[in-house]
């Protein structure tokens, strides 16, 4: 059985790129053993970092919580294996391209005993709404489609306002990335059964289960185990194979045809999105009690041996799973975290895997490609943008930092994918440009925020100032008239107290 | 292990300025074979010419702005400039001339703007009008096409070589044995000599469409046209939009008054219509942004080509055309932005504005 393609909304632009995924969907999932060393970030996740519960050589169980989520949007970290407590220090990690941020560093002890006390399945359809979210927050669960945003926030957020659909993110468009692929071939079940977790903790009735169309076996077996399941509020759709057809707001769009509106969230188009690892990564919380402690990493890449779909520990170094695929070729020069458009480059291996940890993707380098010429306005870059803004246009007033010019060309509204970067016959660095002025124009309303403090601030003073001077005025008004009723030597007296007065301290 | 950090995207589709240029001008090469079949070998002696004085002087600009004339040259857009411009002459065209062309269009139109990527005007365009108005006399003058008249005389490649080097013909050769009018100003003068369209296509020179040699140099430029529309180094929205503007007013006048008004078929295959609608319009730099903007422009460009043609002092317009919709592509493109994903529909930038 294979899902129909029907009634898609349509996307602007977009690319057909070459896919690049056979090569690690060859094999298997191949189930990684756990390392000796495992790096635990307290940032894995959009938002603030968690607070550390364990303290150097405190022993550890697998799936113990050893961080708790602080603030409003934050998640918890679990060990991944049983072990000590070596360090909490800074260490490279993904997040900061290979920059040191906190991490607690566990040494295994090679028994991987797992925490007690989470015997049984839960069964969630007993609990609130309230109480199913909080269950996920604990659970550590977090979107493992790549921004990491935690789980159990953004369903509270869904919550908020009205909303009729959830989305399954199975398209997975970005090259060389077969993660999720691998994932709904190999445990489609466990899909389908986050699905159904997440819809009662949204109490939604529609989940479109969306894929690509190149993925004909993950549609086969997601489709056997919707037909096990005998859920009609779950549907599988179809999407064409498109970059960026996976990116949120075009998904909805795909599979909706709603606009999500500028600056908005998919939630103002009545949807909430989750990826298809997400879901899972719930069936395995709520059904198997285990917390969100690893992962299916696609290792694959021009500069690795033997491109595979690994299941990892988080916590796992780069390094050590690179070396268990069967280590790099000598053509290894760049290393990418995530995919070979949106993925950030690494300056080194040592970063470990973490929640976010879609794909590691080495790549060698890339082929000259001649010099960056000015903007010859052939217009290719808007042909292909999915937001129809128009590059071009972009690259002009980002060079000259004409923010409200960069503002009505919607570059808010990028959504940094690269394909007008790709496209570009004069080589010119468009998407970083975009990032950067974005980062600009963040940086200006900081500024602006700033500034508008000091003014009110300042406002507040002269006002303040104002007030005292008029009520020194009119004391002395005051004092004048009430001289005039008096004698003389009161008037000597009054003089004569004011020059002996200290000096007024303004 | 270390390794060196890089920005996303990874991958480039392996475009380039250069492999769009190439295509161009292998585009040109059909155009280009059957212009020397219809008039002679001067075409060759012309691009050659305009080839050296259009890199030279590229090449020169690029040293006096400091940088390195090597990689300027190898976006080979001089050469596709050089070409065009040479493709509007008349074969028989004297150096000096097509030279001053070149300059004006290399030294003005483009680097006095910028350089590649910033001239307002289109290079060819603007090289072409200079020389139109400060040489008058010698841009008249376009040989006959070969269609087998028995008292055409055809001058050979040394006496097209001689005149190219010299202005001057051999002394057996009057220009009035070598020239003719072309098809536009046939019907231009006969038009306003109380001529019927009928009566003026009545002349030998005059094809099936637009004139003989003509409409089939256009044949051949639109198969180089399709050839680009195919490799996507252009879209479809100016062409088709030159069609629209052009082809829109002559139907209408045609059918309204066939006896003073040529067929929208005589205006489609003559003169520059063709070369214009896919090599000169569609130079992107000078050219509106946006795909509606780029459709607005195209329009533009065939109404005035009408216009001129019709009611104006020269019998082609399509430089003209081209270099007034350059001047209003600031305009078109202000009120062309597409609409953003996920924004308010918007018809027009105040309104934009207005909404903080
Ligand atoms: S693709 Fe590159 S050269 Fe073409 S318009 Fe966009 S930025 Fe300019
Ligand atoms: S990176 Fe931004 S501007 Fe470029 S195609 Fe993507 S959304 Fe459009």
């Amino acid at each position: 059985m294979t899902a129909p393609t029907y009634d898609l909304g349509t996307l602007h632009g977009g690319l057909r790129l070459d896919a690049n995924k056979d090569s690690a969907t060859a094999s298997e999932l191949a189930v990684m053993p756990v390392p000796k060393q495992i790096v635990l970030p307290l940032e894995q996740h959009a938002g603030d970092p968690a607070d550390p519960l364990v303290g150097i050589g405190e022993h550890v169980l697998r799936g113990q919580m050893i961080a708790a989520g602080t603030g409003a949007l934050s998640a918890p970290v679990h060990a991944s294996t049983s072990g000590r407590v070596v360090a909490v220090e800074p260490w490279p990690i993904a997040r900061r391209r290979g920059e040191p941020g906190p991490c607690i560093v566990i040494e295994s002890d090679g028994e991987d005993r797992a925490a007690t006390g989470r015997e049984g399945a839960i069964d969630y359809g007993a609990l609130e709404q309230d109480e199913l979210i909080a269950l996920l927050l604990e659970g550590g669960i977090v979107g493992l489609g790549g921004a990491a945003f935690p789980t159990a926030q953004k369903l509270s957020q869904a919550r908020s306002v009205p909303i009729d659909m959830l989305i399954l993110n199975g398209v997975e468009c970005e090259p060389w990335i077969s993660c999720d692929d691998m994932l709904m071939r190999e445990r489609a079940a466990r899909v389908v059964g986050g699905a159904q977790i997440l819809l009662s903790a949204l109490a939604v009735e529609h989940c479109h289960i969306a894929v690509e169309s190149d993925k004909p076996v993950a549609l086969e077996q997601l489709a056997d185990a919707l037909g096990a399941a005998g859920d009609n509020r779950l549907t599988l759709k179809q999407v064409p194979t498109i970059y960026p057809s996976g990116a949120e707001d075009q998904l909805v769009q795909l599979v909706t045809n709603r606009e999500v509106p500028t600056g908005g969230l998919p939630t103002d188009a009545g949807c909430i999105v989750q990826n298809v690892g997400t879901a899972a990564a719930v069936y395995d919380w709520v059904h198997l009690r285990e917390p969100l402690i690893s992962r299916v990493t696609t290792v694959t890449g021009p500069g690795v041996k033997r491109p595979m779909n690994v299941v990892t520990r988080l916590g796992t170094t780069v390094a050590d799973l690179v070396a268990y695929t069967g280590g790099y070729t000598d053509r290894a020069r760049i290393l990418v975290v995530g995919g070979s458009m949106t993925g950030r480059s690494m300056s080194t291996d040592r970063v470990p895997v973490v929640k976010a940890s879609n794909c590691i993707l080495v790549l060698d380098e890339p082929a000259a490609r001649g010099p960056v010429l000015p903007c010859i306005r052939c217009g290719e870059c808007a042909e292909v943008c999915p937001i129809q803004l128009l590059p071009q246009q972009l690259l002009w007033y980002a060079n000259a930092d004409d923010e409200s010019r960069l503002r009505e060309y919607g570059l808010t509204d990028c959504i940094e994918c690269g394909c007008c970067d790709l496209v570009c016959p004069s080589h010119i660095p468009l998407t970083s440009t975009f990032r950067f002025a974005k980062g600009r124009i963040l940086e200006l309303e900081d500024e602006k925020a700033r500034a508008e403090r000091a003014r009110r601030r300042f406002e507040a003073r002269r006002d303040r100032l104002g007030r005292e001077a008029q009520a020194r005025t009119r004391e002395l008004k005051e004092q004048k008239a009430r001289a005039k009723s008096l004698s003389k030597d009161a008037i000597a007296d009054i003089v004569r107290r004011k020059r002996g007065a200290p000096e007024d301290d303004r | 292990m270390d390794f060196e950090r890089r920005e996303a995207p990874y991958v480039r589709a392996g475009t380039s300025v250069a492999a769009m240029m190439h295509k161009v001008l292998l585009a040109l090469a059909p155009a280009a074979a059957a212009h020397v079949w219809y008039f002679g070998p001067g075409l060759l002696f012309n691009i050659l010419v305009a080839v050296v004085f259009c890199t030279g002087a590229e090449a020169a600009v690029q040293r006096l702005r400091g940088r390195e004339a090597r990689a300027a040259l190898g976006d080979y857009s001089a050469v596709v400039t050089a070409v065009l411009l040479a493709l509007a002459l008349p074969s028989l065209t004297p150096w000096w001339v097509t030279a001053s062309g070149s300059l004006v269009a290399i030294v003005v139109a483009k680097h006095l703007y910028g350089g590649l990527g910033y001239n307002v005007f289109n290079p060819a365009m603007a090289g072409y009008v200079a020389i139109l108005i400060a040489f008058p006399r010698e841009m008249a003058l376009w040989p006959a096409p070969s269609m087998g008249d028995i008292d055409y005389v055809r001058p050979n490649v040394l006496q097209t070589l001689w005149y190219t080097l010299s202005g001057q013909l051999p002394a057996d050769l009057g220009f009035d044995a070598i020239s003719r009018a072309t098809p536009l100003d046939l019907m231009k003068t006969g038009l306003a000599d109380m001529r019927t369209v009928a009566e003026i296509r009545a002349e030998p020179l005059m094809g099936d469409f637009g004139g003989r040699g003509w409409e089939w140099i256009g044949n051949f430029v639109a198969i180089g046209g399709f050839y680009l529309l195919v490799t996507r180094v252009i879209r479809w929205h100016i062409p088709v939009g030159v069609g629209i503007g052009l082809l829109g007013p002559a139907t209408v006048l045609y059918l309204l008054d066939p006896g003073s008004h040529a067929s929208p078929g005589f205006h489609l295959f003559t003169g520059a219509t063709l070369l214009c609608a896919f090599f000169i319009a569609t130079d992107p730099v000078s050219a509106a942004t946006s795909t509606t903007g780029r459709l607005v422009y195209g329009i533009g460009i065939g109404i005035l080509i009408y216009a001129i043609r019709h009611w104006g002092a020269y019998a082609d317009g399509v430089a003209f055309a081209v270099l007034f919709m350059n001047m209003l592509v600031p305009l078109i493109d202000r009120y062309t932005i597409p609409h953003i994903v996920g924004h308010e529909k918007r018809s027009t930038p105040e309104s934009n504005e207005a909404a903080p």
